[in-house]
This record gives structure tokens, C-alpha cells and sequence, in this order.
């Protein structure tokens, strides 16, 4: 009884060790709060998938007799001012609201981590060089960054996200130089260097796992940040360009008519805050999935 | 310097460390961490360093494995000069020394199992192939004495016993010879230390391994060492076998350290030695004995420049007050 109830243990532990993605998914499953922001985020991306099939009117067809209708049932979102149905444009918007969020996101921490984790890790002189080039950086507000690189780039939905994506990789590059210099005393580092272990190995395999954590949400909020602020590019015709929708666009568009036409606002703003909201519980749970100590 | 003479190399001394110099360069000036220390330790034996904390004495560990640069001197190890080692030779230099941490907590990387952090050194010694680096790990595990149904535990589930043998698990892993102990046992309850202490005991004897053992816990340094040294601020005050120490303690540091052990025999009188004054900091010291602030013969002559000098067969110490082994601290105001 006792020896079968080892084996089966250890045989638990055998699979467990070949799926290490997987038993980190499997903890996440018991996360509510994280299946249901996946649930959430992948349904948002379905729909952005099945736009043409989905929508019940092409995303830009004008029709102004039916400008600025209220929710109805022919219209669920209602149009807008040049009687656009928004029901489409949001699930049209999908395509590129999501996108510039998401890529934008991995950019900049992308970036963010590598110059961060080298920062933190040497200190010293390392640090103060790369975190004086940031200070630099990071003086500049977001938004004239982010319009001067995309001026640079040029106009397009690919130079937008690079541009915020750039944009970001200061913001990101300071947290993760701020927990790995948390960590970069720890006796298990030295112990590694002393089993021979090559320092890329231990910033990559030993330290930055340790010192992600705090970036996760942190990557999961700025999904909407970089929405709002490729709005604020489109606006400047310097992002996605007409009639092409974009959630942030719609957004500052239907500002003009919020004290008549609110749910011109609403809907979108709504959105975004769902989109964000839902990689927000998604990045939770998968910070606490892979964190051993959580482990029940 | 007839002190270092007489200490040149034997052929069996697997490490030797002359004028071994680390200074810190600090706000507030040069702190002489490890200040002109020289010692051998005769291969298959163990050397304790005992020092209050802050003497230097997890330093002086550190830089003879390479975890930090010395500033000055000479390390020998086997016969070879390992003072400046750098890419391929200090990966061949750390698989014949490892270092053993205090803290089993800090010194077990929270995300990785226990298989996974013993595994670790064999792979990257590229010298085992998967199915043998399992196969070593398990008889690691087996050695040291930690279950193979831990093997997938994170070390948050260990207690410290475990832990630390995990520690030793990964620092024996590629058959060192030569194993320096940062107070491995100083973390941990007392019953466990036994145990620890008991393991590390066992595996010198089974593999002859060179223990450098660092500690300030006096009774623990007794039972596993061969020969002592003893630190203060950065100098080695006084060095000789371990029983030597303990039966003649001669620089009046060293008494005032035995002094404060208790003592399980009633009848024999307590003299304890209470050390006035605080632990001095030793930025940019004076010349002289470090110790004569606190110490209650200090006189003039302390304040010239001290030498370890062999007081009798094996015995040395940096003491200019003692004059013979017999009578030991003679006052000469």
C-alpha cells in the first residue's frame, strides 16, 4: 500500500518534471481569476480573428441618414457621427488595437529586460551608465517620444508599434534593473558562478526568473497604455490611419460629442478597460503559477 | 621572517596563501578586510578560522575561491599559482575548490528543485551526458542523505538540515579537493549541526578532502578542526593545532575568546575575560597590533608592526607581549 503510494508519487513527479509548462498551466487552471481573463482575452481575439464574418456591417461603411443612432437592435452599439455601425469598428478594431498593445508590450520589455537585467546585475559603473541613458530617456514625456520616433519611422501600423514600443523599453528596463539588484546579492548567485555556470546563464536562468515577477502585471498595464497612446498618434496622423478603427481613435473621436452621444466614449473606453483588465488577471495568475512557493 | 620559512612549502600542503591582501574601497576610506595573511593547510586536513563577525574571516574564504579579486599576495593551490585566474583555468580551479555558504536560504536558488540544483554542476562541466548526470545526482543524494523522493522539492519546502545538504550535495558534485566552509552550520538549529558537522566529518574521511572551516562558534571549530586560526580585524593573531589552542591560548585576544566559553565542569574556576570596547573598524588602520585598544596589556610596543612568529614548534603568534609558551602574557611595564 505504503510503496504503491510512493511509486505513484514519484511517478506524478516524473511527469511533472517533463511538463514543466504544462504543471505551470495546470496551477494556473486553478486560478480563477486568471481563466477567467484568458477566457476573456482569447474570446476578444476570436472576434478580432472573425471580423468579416462576424461583423454585421463593413467597418467603414458611411451611411450619414444614420449618423449618431443610440444602441438599438439593428445597430447594438449604435453609429457614429458618419453613421458608422461601432459594433464593427470595435470588432474590426480588435485587429489593430490588440496588436499594437501586445507587440508594443513585448518590445519594450523585451528590450526592457535585457538592458535591465544587465544593469542590475553588474552595478557599479554598468548601472549608472545605462540608468543615466534612461533618465534621458524616460525625461522626455511618453507622448513626444512616442510622436518623435513614429515621426521618424514614418506613418504606418507597424512603425506606431514600434515606436511605442521603444518607448517603453526605459520604463520597463528600470524595473527589472530594480528587482535583479534585489537579488543580485543572493548567495545562489555566487554559488552558481562557482559551479561554473556562465554569467549569461546566470542573469538569464538563475537571476531574471527570480526578479520577473513584479513585471508581469506591470507588462499587462501597459497593454493598455499603448492602445490609449497609439490613439493619441492616430490622432496626430501619425498611427493607424482612417477609416482603418482603432479603438483609441474611436475613443478621442467620440470625446466631441460625449455630453450628447456618450456611448460613443462609453464602448470603446470599455473595451480597452476589458482588454486590459483581462491580461491583468491573466498576468496575475501566471506570476503566482510559476512561483514555486504558491504551490499547494 | 622566519615564521614564513619554516612554513614554506610542504608537498603536502594543498593550499598556501602568502601576504594575502583584500582592501575595499569605501566612502569612507580603505577597509584592509584581509590584511597580510599567510597560512598553509596540509591536504586531507582541516583548518578552522575563527573571528568575531566583521575579522574578515568570510572574505578571506571568498577571495581563496575566487568570488572576489585579492589585492595583494600569493595563493598556491596544489602546487600551482592560482592568484589571477581567468576563463578556462578558473573553470578547472573550481572543480577541484567549491565553497560551501552560511546561509542555506539565500544559497538554494528558490526556483530550481533540489535534482535540478544538485544536476546543475555536471552540466555544466559538459563533461557527463544526460542519462549520467541523473545517475550522479541520485548517488549525490544518497550520499549526502537527503531522500530521492525529495528530489523534485523546491528548497522552500526543505528544512535547514536539508538544505544545507543540498548545499554540500552541489559542492561535492565534482569531487573537489579542497572545500572552504563559510559557517556552514551557523544557520542552523543545533541539532542539525551536529548532523551537518557529523556528514562533513564523514566525507573527509571517506574522500580526504582539505576543509577550510570559517566560524565563529568556538565549540564547533574544536571538534572538526586540525589546526586554528584566529582573526582579528583582518590579521591572523595567533594559529597552531587545535588541541594547542585550546590547552595554551597565548595572545591575549585568543584567551579572551576561549574565556567566554562556558564550561560544563563546575568545580573548575570561571575566569571570564569580558572585552571592553567595540570591535574597531579597520578603515585605514594604525600601524601596529589592531587589538591593543581593547586589550588590557597592551603598552607601546604594540603600536610597531606586529609579526607572526613561531612561539613554539608550530605554534604562531603576533603578540610582541609573550615571550615564552610556558608563562604566556609577561607585562614588561
Amino acid at each position: 500500500m505504503e510503496k504503491s503510494a510512493v511509486n505513484g508519487l514519484e511517478h506524478n513527479q516524473t511527469l511533472k518534471k517533463e511538463n514543466q509548462v504544462i504543471a505551470v498551466l495546470k496551477r494556473m487552471r486553478r486560478n480563477k481569476g486568471a481563466m477567467v481573463g484568458l477566457a476573456v482575452f482569447l474570446f476578444i481575439v476570436i472576434v478580432g480573428i472573425l471580423a468579416p464574418w462576424l461583423a454585421p456591417y463593413p467597418y467603414d461603411q458611411i451611411d450619414m441618414a444614420s449618423a449618431f443612432q443610440s444602441p438599438s437592435l439593428k445597430h447594438l452599439m449604435g453609429t457614429d457621427n458618419m453613421g458608422r455601425d461601432v459594433l464593427s469598428r470595435i470588432m474590426y478594431g480588435v485587429r489593430y488595437s490588440v496588436t499594437i498593445g501586445v507587440v508594443a508590450m513585448i518590445i519594450s520589455f523585451l528590450g526592457g529586460t535585457l538592458i535591465g537585467a544587465v544593469a542590475g546585475f553588474y552595478g557599479g559603473k554598468t548601472d549608472q551608465v545605462i540608468m543615466r541613458l534612461c533618465d534621458i530617456v524616460q525625461a522626455i514625456p511618453s507622448l513626444i517620444l512616442n510622436i518623435a520616433l513614429a515621426t521618424v519611422l514614418g506613418e504606418g501600423f507597424v512603425n506606431c508599434i514600434i515606436a511605442l514600443g521603444i518607448g517603453g523599453i526605459a520604463g520597463a528596463a528600470r524595473l527589472v534593473r530594480s528587482s535583479m539588484l534585489s537579488i543580485r546579492k543572493m548567495e545562489y548567485l555566487d554559488a552558481a558562478k562557482v559551479i561554473n555556470c556562465p554569467t549569461p546563464q546566470i542573469i538569464g536562468f538563475q537571476a531574471l526568473p527570480n526578479a520577473i515577477s513584479p513585471m508581469i502585471v506591470q507588462a499587462t498595464m501597459s497593454v493598455a497604455r499603448n492602445i490609449l497612446n497609439a490613439a493619441s498618434l492616430s490622432y496626430l496622423g501619425l498611427g493607424v490611419q482612417p477609416p482603418n478603427p482603432e479603438w483609441g481613435a474611436m475613443l478621442t473621436a467620440g470625446r466631441d460629442y460625449i455630453s450628447k452621444y456618450p456611448y460613443l466614449t462609453i464602448i470603446p473606453g470599455l473595451v480597452i478597460i476589458i482588454t486590459a483588465l483581462s491580461l491583468n488577471l491573466l498576468g496575475d495568475g501566471l506570476r503566482d503559477a510559476m512561483d514555486p512557493k504558491l504551490k499547494k | 621572517m622566519a615564521a614564513e620559512n619554516s612554513r614554506r612549502i610542504i608537498k603536502d600542503n594543498i593550499i598556501e596563501v602568502k601576504h594575502l591582501k583584500k582592501y575595499f574601497q569605501t566612502s569612507k576610506g580603505l577597509l584592509h578586510a584581509v590584511d597580510d595573511v599567510n597560512f598553509a593547510i596540509e591536504q586531507g586536513t582541516t583548518l578552522g578560522v575563527v573571528g568575531e563577525s566583521g575579522c574578515g574571516k568570510s572574505t578571506l574564504g571568498r577571495v581563496l575561491i575566487h568570488l572576489e579579486e585579492s589585492t595583494e599576495g600569493e595563493i598556491w593551490f596544489d602546487g600551482e599559482d592560482v592568484t589571477d585566474l581567468r576563463g578556462r583555468k578558473l573553470k578547472k580551479f573550481h572543480e577541484k575548490a567549491q565553497i560551501i555558504f552560511q546561509d542555506p536560504y539565500s544559497s538554494l536558488n528558490p526556483r530550481m528543485t533540489v535534482e535540478d540544483t544538485i544536476a546543475e554542476p555536471f552540466r555544466h562541466s559538459h563533461r557527463f551526458r544526460r542519462a549520467e548526470i541523473m545517475e550522479q545526482t541520485k548517488k549525490l543524494m544518497d550520499l549526502v542523505g537527503i531522500a530521492q523522493r525529495l528530489r523534485m522539492s523546491y528548497p522552500h519546502e526543505l528544512d535547514g538540515g536539508r538544505r544545507q545538504r543540498v548545499v554540500i550535495a552541489r559542492a561535492l558534485a565534482l569531487e573537489p579537493k579542497f572545500i572552504v566552509c563559510d559557517e556552514p552550520v551557523s544557520s542552523l538549529d543545533v541539532s542539525i549541526q551536529a548532523q551537518v558537522l557529523n556528514l562533513l566529518q564523514d566525507l573527509q574521511d571517506e574522500r580526504k578532502f582539505t576543509y577550510m572551516f570559517i566560524t565563529h562558534d568556538l565549540s564547533v571549530v574544536r571538534h572538526i578542526s586540525d589546526n586554528i586560526c584566529v582573526m582579528y580585524l583582518g590579521q591572523l593573531v595567533e594559529t597552531c593545532a587545535a588541541g594547542e589552542l585550546f590547552e595554551h591560548p597565548l595572545h591575549p585576544y585568543t584567551q579572551a575568546l576561549l574565556s567566554t566559553i562556558p564550561s560544563t565542569d563546575i568545580h573548575k574556576k570561571q575566569e571570564e575575560t569580558i572585552l571592553e570596547g567595540e570591535l574597531t573598524f579597520p578603515i585605514n588602520p594604525q600601524p601596529g597590533c589592531r587589538f591593543r585598544s581593547r586589550c588590557r596589556y597592551a603598552c607601546e610596543a604594540c603600536g610597531k608592526p606586529q609579526q607572526l612568529r613561531e612561539i613554539s614548534p608550530g605554534h604562531f603568534l603576533s603578540c610582541c607581549q609573550v615571550n615564552d609558551r610556558e608563562n604566556g602574557v609577561v607585562r614588561q611595564q
